[in-house]
């Protein structure tokens, strides 16, 4: 999956089509390395717009259905700290 | 394409960058210190201003004496980030006693525009988008300074004493 | 909030004079159009990285995060209270202190950057070189001014550097960070040996007044104890000798190699006699130029600001009575005062089950409104993230110690093993491989018992993210370092290090541990301590006695089974 940064609130993004997402569960799953690098591609060609930055791309698995990072890392980032779960898109809190 | 400003104005840029095996033109040019090295005599024998151009691990302090030969010497900023120059342009003006023209060359930003003022830049290639306008902005962001430097600026310090 | 029964109190501390006042209004106008030329575009984020950064502003793993710089650790209540309101109204009502001293918000936007630092510039707080390749944050031990072991105040001096190293026009685009830290006494409680340079002062032999200067201490990857590079600088030339430390580095450095680049490198790779031989060599041309000599009014005006408070006489300086729990609490967390019938009290934000060193904005009210009622308004952030009022009277330290219980500040543990320090980790951080604060939090309530914490004495658990060493772990007489293993958080034990006067740099047991077991390592490790320690041996000396081989049988024993 690819994700980014929203430039003016810092708000983590995921890629949707060729646009963007709040909620990890909302976007898109790219089946091959060949896809994915082609929204990386276009997504960095979109940062000259500057409306998102530092986009890149992340493994995500399935796991009973659902689709999940492999890494801790991106599951904190879709989620929010661990230490303060009334924080972060885990509480929905999401700027508009 | 770059313009150069000088004394807050569009200047005209006299020098003729050579390259290193290429033969040298008549009229002020600017070479590299390796190139300096190697033909040291001739172009100090010239009548005309020679500059030199130098890259950010190359210390102004081994020109020695020879640094007062140069009407020019062009400070390299390879990328923005590398700010060694800033330490150079000081020991020219301040140790040293360079008088001529501190270039400042390369990739460098606005925001840098005043720092290098501060420590003895006083020309600059800039890219052409690059207004007088904002020259003199970039100077007159912050009124005072703590920290004495080759511009002689009055500190802060010294403004309270004088209160 | 101001409580309407608590008068706020203005501390003797620095105070922005109209050239401080204009030059941090500048540069906040500065930045804001730093930032308004980043959203329209005109600077690309490969440009705007680095001049965020020198303000203070990161991109972290969920949201910005702006470092807000707490001078020498020294807050007003004023200020306190203004950093409990941008809580509240830009963020999500905490905030965070650091290692270095500081206040970080989580969750900031960029485009209300501008309006957050016009209010902190209202009470005389910036966020000037909280990060970047730049001098950093002054720090300074936390007890300053308010213990009879130190020479004097070393927060003038603190507050000179800042001063000095505020947009230095040559030193703000530096081969990596460059962090300060002053002292004033034989103990250290500022971590000076790790710093890029540390200066203490001292007296020499004719009695006078001095500077010692060290260089090259750091942690982060390649660990190292700063070498001393003068034994005595004279007054007067303080600034002249840092600024030639800072040259040759600034020179001298490599530029290729984003790990080879900080200070304590080209020291250990040049020999520190070269070093100290470069730096004289600079140091005499810039005393002979003159221009950055400390005239000594200079250093009194500025010393003025932080006269110590009216200390009342004839105070009983007898520790009040009122049950265990106080008593308990005062063992570890009062500290002795210069003047009789006062007090140094700790506040650890550590009680067991916290996150180390957060606070929400409702606790730094009531702290601000205890600071203003018993601490002449001033608090200090330490490095090991707790809070300290530096000037309490002895008979109001019951009072304190409810204040805090109602808290849930008023953990007595300052020094014990549950006093953890924790990096953001993983949890916020972007470069984190592992979650710091969770271990931390696991950790202290295995060992809540206060008996058991008392029993163990002063042992000092400090837990990094990753490689940075934010957390201090190589300072650590144990030390935690997360690291990631495939996507998987695993953490290694270090063991044996010191950030205090007897400094020394922990060493690597061997292969990490999952994130459920690292506690009961830490257990295990701790246990060979309580069995082999002799009479009066921390921790840190039973180890040293001992070596690593006794611990790291323990530690593996019961995660190989
Ligand atoms: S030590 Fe690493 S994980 Fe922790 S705050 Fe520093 S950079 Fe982040």
């Amino acid at each position: 999956m690819l994700t980014a940064n929203r430039l003016r609130d810092g708000d983590v993004l995921y890629r949707k089509g060729s646009g963007w997402v709040l909620m990890l569960a909302d976007a898109d799953v790219y089946p091959d390395q060949a896809s994915a690098d082609a929204a990386l591609a276009a997504a960095t060609a979109e940062t000259v717009r500057n409306e998102i930055i530092a986009p890149y791309l992340f493994e995500v698995r399935e796991v009973n259905g659902k689709i999940v990072p492999v890494k801790e890392r991106e599951i904190i980032r879709a989620a929010g700290p661990t230490v303060h779960p009334h924080t972060g898109k885990q509480a929905g809190q999401i700027n508009a | 394409m770059t313009k150069l400003i000088k004394s807050g104005a569009y200047a005209q840029d006299v020098y003729a960058p050579v390259a290193d095996d290429a033969a040298l033109p008549d009229g002020p040019v600017l070479v590299s210190l390796a190139r300096f090295h190697k033909d040291r005599d001739t172009l100090l024998a010239r009548n005309t201003p020679v500059g030199i151009r130098l890259q950010s691990s190359e210390n102004p302090e081994q020109l020695g004496q020879d640094v007062h030969h140069f009407a020019l010497i062009a400070l390299e900023f390879p990328k923005f980030r590398d700010g060694r120059a800033f330490s150079w342009a000081r020991i020219l003006r301040t140790r040293l006693g360079f008088t001529g023209e501190i270039r400042a060359v390369g990739d460098f930003l606005y925001d840098q525009v005043n720092y290098q003022h501060r420590v003895g830049f006083d020309a600059w290639e800039v890219p052409d988008n690059f207004t007088i306008e904002m020259f003199n902005r970039a100077l007159t962001e912050m009124t005072n300074v703590y920290q004495p430097s080759a511009d002689g600026k009055k500190t802060i310090r010294e403004l309270r004493a004088a209160r | 909030m101001l409580n309407t029964l608590v008068k706020q109190v203005d501390p003797n501390m620095y105070r922005y004079d109209e050239f401080d006042a204009q030059f941090v209004g500048e540069r906040v106008e500065q930045f804001a159009g730093q930032v308004a030329r980043r959203l329209s575009g005109e600077l690309t984020e490969d440009q705007f990285k680095p001049l965020r950064l020198m303000n203070g502003l990161y991109l972290q793993l969920h949201a910005y995060m702006l470092r807000v710089a707490v001078p020498y650790g020294t807050l007003s209540s004023k200020q306190m209270r203004k950093l409990a309101h941008i809580a509240r109204t830009y963020d999500k009502d905490f905030g965070h202190f650091t290692t270095r001293t500081n206040l970080q918000f989580n969750w900031i936007k960029l485009v209300d950057v501008p309006a957050i630092l016009r209010e902190l510039a209202d009470v005389e707080m910036h966020c000037i070189q909280t990060s970047g390749n730049c001098v950093r944050n002054v720090t300074a031990d936390q007890f300053a001014g308010a213990t009879d072991e130190e020479i004097e105040d070393p927060r003038p001096l603190a507050e000179i550097i800042r001063q000095w190293s505020s947009l230095h026009p040559e030193f703000v685009f530096l081969a990596r960070k460059f962090k300060i830290a002053v002292g004033a006494c034989e103990k250290d409680r500022a971590a000076l040996l790790y710093h890029d340079m540390a200066v203490q002062i001292v007296k020499n032999a004719q009695g006078r007044i001095g500077y010692k200067v060290m260089a090259g201490g750091g942690m982060g990857r390649t660990p190292y104890i700063a070498h001393v590079m003068s034994e005595f600088v004279e007054r007067e030339d303080i600034l002249a000798y840092l600024e030639a430390v800072l040259r040759v580095y600034n020179q001298d450095s490599r530029r290729d190699n984003i790990h080879k680049q900080r200070i304590k490198i080209l020291i250990n790779a040049i020999g520190p006699e070269e070093m100290r031989k470069r730096v004289a060599r600079e140091f005499d041309e810039i005393k002979r130029a003159g221009t950055l000599q400390l005239p000594q009014d200079e250093l009194d005006r500025i010393t003025a600001y932080f006269a110590p408070p009216k200390f009342e006489t004839g105070l009983s300086d007898e520790m009040p009575e009122a049950g265990t729990d106080f008593a308990n609490w005062v063992k570890t967390n009062v500290s002795k005062h210069r003047a009789p019938g006062y007090a140094i009290a700790t506040i650890t934000l550590k009680t067991p089950g916290q996150v180390p060193g957060d606070a929400t904005s409702a606790q730094m009210d009531i702290i601000a409104d205890l600071m203003d009622q018993f601490s002449v308004g001033e608090v200090r952030v330490t490095h090991e993230q707790n809070l300290v009022l530096p000037h309490v009277r002895k008979k109001d330290l019951p009072a304190i110690y409810a204040k805090l219980k109602e808290l849930d500040f008023a953990a007595p543990n300052a020094g014990l093993i549950t006093d953890i320090i924790a990096c953001p980790g993983l949890d916020y951080c972007d470069l984190a491989n592992a979650r710091s604060i969770p271990i931390a939090q696991t950790i202290a309530k295995k060992f809540e018992n206060l008996d058991r914490q008392h029993q163990i004495g002063e042992l000092k658990i400090k837990i990094s993210g990753c490689i940075n060493a934010c957390g201090h772990h190589h300072a650590g007489h144990i030390g935690i370092l997360g690291v990631d293993k495939k996507g998987v958080e695993f953490y290694q034990l270090v063991l044996g290090g010191s950030g205090a006067e007897d400094a020394s740099i922990g060493e690597i047991m061997g292969p990490g541990f999952g994130e459920h077991e690292i506690a009961d390592a830490v257990e295990r490790v701790v246990n060979v301590y309580i069995a082999q320690r002799k009479d009066g041996e921390r921790f840190l000396d039973t180890y040293r006695r001992l070596g690593m081989a006794p611990f790291k049988d323990a530690a593996y024993e019961k995660a190989a089974a």
